[in-house]
């Protein structure tokens, strides 16, 4: 119960909670993907970089509350990772390239999106689920269980 | 005057990325008690056709509720507390981008467990001795470039 549902479900309302603070207080999107690809790449006007500021201290504040998980709650974290490194870069480099060629990820998407019960964030998350469902499934099936 | 309407602005800003840091810490922490961290269950809860494990539809289910309310208020809302004005989406065309994007993410969340967020959040494990996570996380970076430059291209074109 505690790991199926009332887990979950805090995480999930917290992270609900943190999106909205940046919508309320910072007028804007709490979307992760476009978060880090503002910070690793930003868009200048002006010269100046644009939104960076921001997305910086909003990564650091992820980033920063992970150690201290580590620290308070290392089972939290992964021991190993499920699948070869090989898989696993490939991996990251697919969740990168998509989520900013569709404008978005579980966050953005998944969560700002639907939430506002917008088209495009409807369609790309049932999309990525669908392509994520289906990817576990060929790996189960047809390729074994490990890649 | 306007030394007054800079020193207004940057006072906002500072409020700003106080609210940003401080949201990161609660996005996080709610990533991290909530299962999204560990890509074992992640692929687990992408398993319809295995072991299924349902309860990370909480996670997406409990942030959506949260988020709608608080939406509703924003609507009201003439702008926000800190900034001049929202920022929201307004396009509601279904590109190929969108689906092709879409797509190619979902195929990596389901090969590696991971999204961005709680790519990020895993770090500190990372560092700690679980380098597959550093490798993930370096990787998407390079998508995200590969993305730009990708990007460029196309728009160039006709």
């Amino acid at each position: 119960m505690m790991d199926t549902v009332i887990l979950p479900l805090t995480g999930g309302v917290l992270i609900g909670l943190a999106s909205a603070m940046v919508m309320i207080w910072n007028g804007r999107i709490a979307g992760i993907s476009g978060i880090v690809e503002g910070v690793i790449s930003p868009r200048f006007a002006d010269d100046k970089p644009v939104d960076f500021m921001w997305k910086t201290w909003f990564l650091v504040g992820l980033i920063v509350m992970g150690g201290i998980l580590l620290i308070v709650r290392p089972e939290s974290f992964p021991t190993t990772m499920p699948r070869s490194t090989v898989a696993i870069a490939i991996a990251g480099l697919l969740v990168g390239f998509g989520t900013r060629l569709g404008s978005g990820c579980t966050s953005g998407h998944g969560v700002c999106g639907m939430s506002r019960f917008s088209t495009r964030s409807i369609v790309a998350t049932l999309t990525f689920m669908a392509t994520g469902g289906i990817t576990v499934a060929v790996i189960r099936h047809l390729l074994g269980g490990s890649v | 005057m306007s030394t007054r309407i800079n020193n207004k602005e940057s006072t906002n800003k500072q409020a700003q990325y106080a609210v940003s840091f401080v949201a990161g810490l609660i996005f996080s922490l709610g990533l991290g008690i909530s299962g999204m961290t560990l890509p074992e269950k992640v692929i687990g809860f992408l398993d319809v056709t295995g072991d299924w494990d349902g309860s990370l539809a909480f996670v997406m289910g409990g942030a959506v509720v949260v988020y709608a309310i608080a939406y509703r208020m924003v609507i009201k809302m003439e702008r926000p507390r800190y900034a001049v004005k929202f920022h929201i989406p307004r396009r509601k065309d279904i590109d190929a981008r969108l689906l092709v994007g879409a797509g190619l993410f979902g195929v990596g969340w389901g090969l590696g467990g991971f999204c961005p967020g709680p790519a990020l959040v895993s770090l500190s494990a990372g560092f700690a001795g679980v380098w597959d996570i550093v490798i993930f996380v370096a990787f998407m970076m390079i998508g995200m470039w590969l993305f730009r430059i990708v990007d460029g291209i196309l728009s160039k074109t006709p």
